[in-house]
């Protein structure tokens, strides 16, 4: 069975981020890049059901910059077989995202679609879910457990209050949680093997999808700064402040 | 203008985050409407039609959305509220499950998580964990939002008296099926909506160890929650999680104990109201963001914290 997993070139998880100082934006100018902390669960987790001989083929396709091509990269050294780049320069919000990804679907027509259940950019949400929707498939969202028997997965998925299992007919769309796999290194060989696979590259205009943002962006502000307060000296200040100054208890 | 509110429930009783949501769509403005989908939810509909500022409650009671899954509320959200202006859900595990399907379905892009209502088409919503918030205006004539229940003081829960109207529409997409479940039982209060929360770190050394968090919450009728690093250690389930990629929380009171504070965490509880951080150093960045600091071993701390809550409350 084909596996599609979705990556994305996000900030690297531990850059502090600065807000620009007109307010147009993130300041990403020399900033350190990196695969998106849950695209590497979906990508673990698809080299994982290739090696217990569930997945035959892992094709993994990114949307961004030329630069992207790295994180492609990145997932073929950690596993992957073959690379898709779909090349813009420009901001591709999920709508549009899942609109170019189901342009994948349709032609590589993958059985299992893993895609991280959000971006921590943007941290939207949705491009999974869209996607599924709009190619017509089941979705296992937040996904702690991916379980493939004959036709069917069965995914246990992370909601407020607990797990809950769903079983999605094949093909279907899984985005991952924090706690589906834990990622492994790429080795330097795998490294230098994975320049060698195949990689395309697409403009989105050659897989006939208009990827013009519905949502602008009228201004990125930094949060308000909450104020450090004081130290006490033991429990009982403590207890005091909470009770006769604060008023919370 | 008209609004479409998707309740969030359990079959049997209206969840509070509802009524935050409910908020969002009065600051919105226009009529609104409730839209209770589930399986044998007639207390949920009763509940609705109470609250503040509900015109009107639509009941979808089905077999194929007695658990809520994506593909079947995808289908009659986005058949239900093609004729509305908004569509808004909480931004909790089922709305953030379901709602992308109805942007999908409807062409629309959808506005994720907003804190803020700045008009009819502009919402404020945070960014890369909370590090920057973005004011974003939707161009699309349907606006699919999910809100962050935190955002917004939730409308009365009594006084509304809107009309009940059943839909007889049944969407089963036939892609997916419930296998199981399994939730946490607790007492205490849920853990989004409490008024205190208490919560562990990787400082707590092991699961037996959050007993001592319980005992106080218990005292001060709190909920209990964790970091990310007690989590992923295995000391508690994963449903305990206050951070960005967990609940996000903002109580009256969050006590933190153990938890040194990573930007992840504060992304999850920095709107509450008094923090309090008990660590034994000094330097852990959740001291930049506490109102009360006590450097203390957590150990020593907390049983006198049991005592002294014992002679106040």
């Amino acid at each position: 069975m084909k596996v599609l997993v979705a990556v994305k070139r996000v900030i690297d998880y531990n850059v502090k981020v600065r807000v620009k100082p007109d307010n147009t934006g993130v300041d990403l100018a020399n900033v350190k890049m990196a695969m998106n902390p849950f695209c590497e669960i979906a990508v673990e987790e698809a080299v994982r059901l290739k090696e217990k001989g569930v997945a035959s083929e892992i094709v993994v396709v990114s949307i961004g910059p030329k630069a992207a091509q790295e994180q492609i990269r990145t997932a073929l050294a950690l596993g992957a077989d073959r690379g898709i780049h779909i090349e813009t320069d420009e901001e591709v919000q999920s709508l549009e995202a899942a609109k170019l990804l189901k342009s994948v679907v349709e032609k590589e027509e993958p059985k299992l679609v893993i895609l991280g259940k959000q971006s921590i950019d943007s941290d939207n949400n949705q491009t999974g879910q869209m996607l599924a929707a709009l190619t017509g498939m089941g979705q296992g969202t937040f996904a702690s457990e991916v379980v493939v028997e004959g036709d069917k997965v069965n995914v246990t998925r992370e909601i407020d209050g607990g797990l809950m299992t769903v079983a999605l007919n094949l093909p279907a769309v899984v985005t991952t949680d924090l706690r589906l796999n834990e990622p492994r290194y790429a080795s330097l060989p795998n490294i230098m093997k994975a320049k060698k696979k195949p990689l395309e590259s697409m403009s989105p205009a050659d897989l006939g999808v208009d990827i013009a943002a519905r949502l602008s962006t009228l201004k990125v502000e930094a949060p308000a700064a909450r104020q450090a307060g004081v130290k006490v000296a033991d429990v009982a200040e403590l207890v005091d402040k909470l009770k006769n100054e604060a008023k919370v208890i | 203008m008209s609004i479409l509110v998707i309740a969030e429930h359990d079959n049997s009783s209206l969840k509070q985050a509802t009524l935050n949501v409910v908020a969002a769509a009065k600051a919105i403005g226009g009529d609104i409407d409730v839209l209770v989908a589930g399986e044998n939810c007639g207390a949920v509909a009763e509940a609705a039609a109470k609250a503040e500022g509900v015109n009107k409650v639509l009941v979808a009671d089905n077999a194929a959305y007695g658990h809520f899954l994506g593909e079947n509320l995808g289908d009659l959200v986005a058949e239900v509220g093609k004729g509305y202006s908004h569509i808004l859900a909480a931004a909790g595990t089922t709305g953030k499950d379901f709602m992308p399907r109805v942007a999908a379905l409807l062409d629309v892009a959808q506005v994720s998580d907003i804190i803020r209502v700045e008009s009819e088409d502009t919402f404020v919503r945070p960014i890369y964990a909370g590090n920057a918030i973005a004011t974003v205006k939707a161009n699309d004539a349907i606006k699919v939002v999910t809100v962050r229940p935190t955002g917004f003081d939730p409308v009365a829960a009594e006084g509304g008296s809107a009309s009940v109207e059943q839909l007889d529409v049944v969407k089963d997409a036939g892609l997916s099926s419930f296998v199981s479940e399994e939730l946490a039982k607790s007492d205490r209060p849920d853990l989004a909506s409490a008024g205190i929360v208490v919560s562990g770190g990787r400082g707590m050394q092991n699961g037996d160890n959050f007993k001592m968090l319980e005992q106080v919450a218990d005292l001060m009728g709190a909920a209990v929650g964790a970091s990310r690093a007690a989590v992923d250690a295995g000391f508690v389930p994963n449903d305990m999680q206050v951070g960005q990629t967990g609940k996000i929380v903002a109580p009256q009171l969050y006590i933190a104990v153990g938890i040194s504070g990573a930007i992840q965490h504060l992304a999850g509880m920095s709107d509450s109201k008094v923090i309090v951080a008990i660590n034994k150093d000094e330097e852990a960045p959740i001291f930049q963001v506490a109102d009360y600091g006590l450097v203390a071993d957590l150990f020593e701390a907390v049983p006198q914290l049991e005592e002294e809550l014992k002679k106040v409350l």
